[in-house]
């Protein structure tokens, strides 16, 4: 019997997980609002100094953390978003023509990623009908309701930002880190999973795994992570 | 006439047990405050949560665990988590009963606009237009009239729509309207709220039938 093994994607760091991101292209990055982004690539995409980039992620971080950072470079030229509110820099950009915004919404947003990764060029969806998001699209009705047809998604990069991950690029992500992770990780040509703890090859329960390895193809684990909260809410011991 | 709690409180009657309930930013995050006590109920957050819990416990909050508004929150016994995609099959497939969210618009014919202001910087649209499109069940909660003493209850809507012909119930500080026929048909009032002033801070159509009841918050 021939001797198989699982293939190995670990790689070094992100200067390596980058490494090919070229000025132009079109990346995915996982996350909402600051949760579950792939801080360890932002801050190595900000370090190369790509630039004239689409990026195609639900927000687009705040001023001084995530994707912030590179529109504060101007390394961005395109968002592809549903929701880009708390960032001055992002509207000042924005409102001066620098920067082109692509607002859909967020249903559509991930299930255009999900069909990029599964093979899926198109879908109908009620989503949008009869406002300006229809505009230019084909609409169709199914059972008496109008539906507009929306494209799937793909990108030369997806960064995700998993819990723990193995050497085969297994991911297990936490709580709603999770969002947008596993339909970008789909949908990338060359996904990078950067994660907290990257665990020995067979430790992860395979019931229990979020994302197949075969979408990833590149993963290392992260050195640091802020992980900033952006509404700290809490409640006093007291009042619980 | 409601403060914003008010609202919640009425709104919070509507809830039935068993249900599976998406609060949007705003008074409608309120509602979760009035549940009675022992209700089956579980709160769909759509960035990848049901079975939402109230804030945390200082110094327990987890970056990792968000609700859509962004805050930091907790989870039920019995919560799960779930991916974008999974969290809007629920909303589309119809699998979530009620939606509760904000509106800067509502129109006669049930249009709602809370997303968009022209000339003004547009922070997009979220989840609002997959939940508008798809929920079978969708209340609006917010104030009859802005901060100009306009009113918000109009004939047409003048801002970009969110979606159309899909609200069926508005809660106002003023009065509970449904939508229905093309027209607001008034169902109850707000405490201490007349008839004639909920006609004057009513620009869309509105029927009024010949007992309007007072809303019963207590």
């Amino acid at each position: 019997m021939i001797k198989i093994m699982a293939i190995a994607k670990t790689i070094e760091g992100p200067e390596a997980a980058c490494s090919g991101v070229k000025n132009g292209m079109t990346l995915m990055l996982g996350g909402f609002g600051l949760c579950g982004i792939p801080e360890c690539s932002i801050a190595e995409l900000v370090r190369l100094g790509v630039t004239d980039l689409t990026c195609i992620s639900n927000n687009a971080g705040v001023d001084d953390f995530g994707l912030g950072l590179l529109l504060q470079k101007r390394q961005i030229r395109k968002m592809i978003s549903s929701y880009v509110g708390e960032n001055d820099e992002f509207e000042r950009q924005m409102l001066s023509g620098e920067l082109e915004v692509d607002l859909i919404p967020q249903g559509s947003l991930a299930e255009r990623c999900r069909a990029g990764g599964a093979g899926i060029p198109a879908f109908y969806t009620p989503a949008g009908f009869g406002t300006e998001v229809a505009e230019g699209k084909e609409v169709r009705d199914f059972g008496g309701k109008p539906h507009i047809l929306e494209s799937a998604l793909t990108a030369d990069f997806a960064f995700v930002k998993a819990w723990k991950g193995d050497s085969a690029g297994n991911l297990v992500f936490k709580a709603t880190a999770r969002n947008f992770n596993p339909m970008m990780a789909m949908a990338g040509t060359i996904t990078v999973a950067e994660v907290e703890e990257l665990v020995p090859l067979g430790t992860l329960d395979p019931n229990e795994i979020h994302t197949p390895g075969i979408f990833v193809q590149r993963i290392f684990q992260g050195d640091h992570y802020d992980k900033r909260i952006e509404q700290r809410t809490v409640q006093t011991r007291e009042s619980a | 006439m409601l403060d914003k709690n008010g609202i919640a409180k009425r709104i919070a009657q509507e809830v039935r047990n068993g249900w599976y309930v998406n609060l949007g930013i705003g008074i409608p995050t309120l509602v979760a405050n009035f549940i009675p006590e022992g209700m089956e109920v579980e709160f769909q957050s759509e960035n990848g949560i049901l079975g939402m819990g109230p804030f945390p416990i200082e110094g327990d909050e987890d970056a990792d665990l968000i609700n859509a508004g962004k805050q930091t929150i907790t989870a039920m016994p019995g919560a799960v988590y779930f991916d974008s995609a999974t969290s809007f099959a629920m909303i589309r497939g119809r699998h979530v009963q009620l939606t509760v969210l904000g509106a800067m618009e509502v129109a006669q014919n049930g249009d709602i606009a809370n997303w968009k202001i022209p000339g003004k910087m547009v922070k997009g649209m979220g989840g609002a237009m997959d939940l508008v499109a798809s929920a079978e069940n969708i209340i609006v909660a917010m104030m009859h009239t802005n901060r100009a003493g306009a009113s918000k209850l109009l004939s047409n809507c003048s801002l970009p729509l969110t979606g159309v012909g899909c609200v069926k119930r508005v809660v106002t500080n003023m009065a509970v309207l449904d939508i229905k026929d093309g027209a607001f048909h008034l169902v109850e009032r707000a405490p201490g709220v007349t008839v004639e002033a909920i006609k004057e801070a009513t620009a869309g159509e509105l029927v009024i039938p010949d007992h309007v009841p007072e809303m019963d918050i207590s």
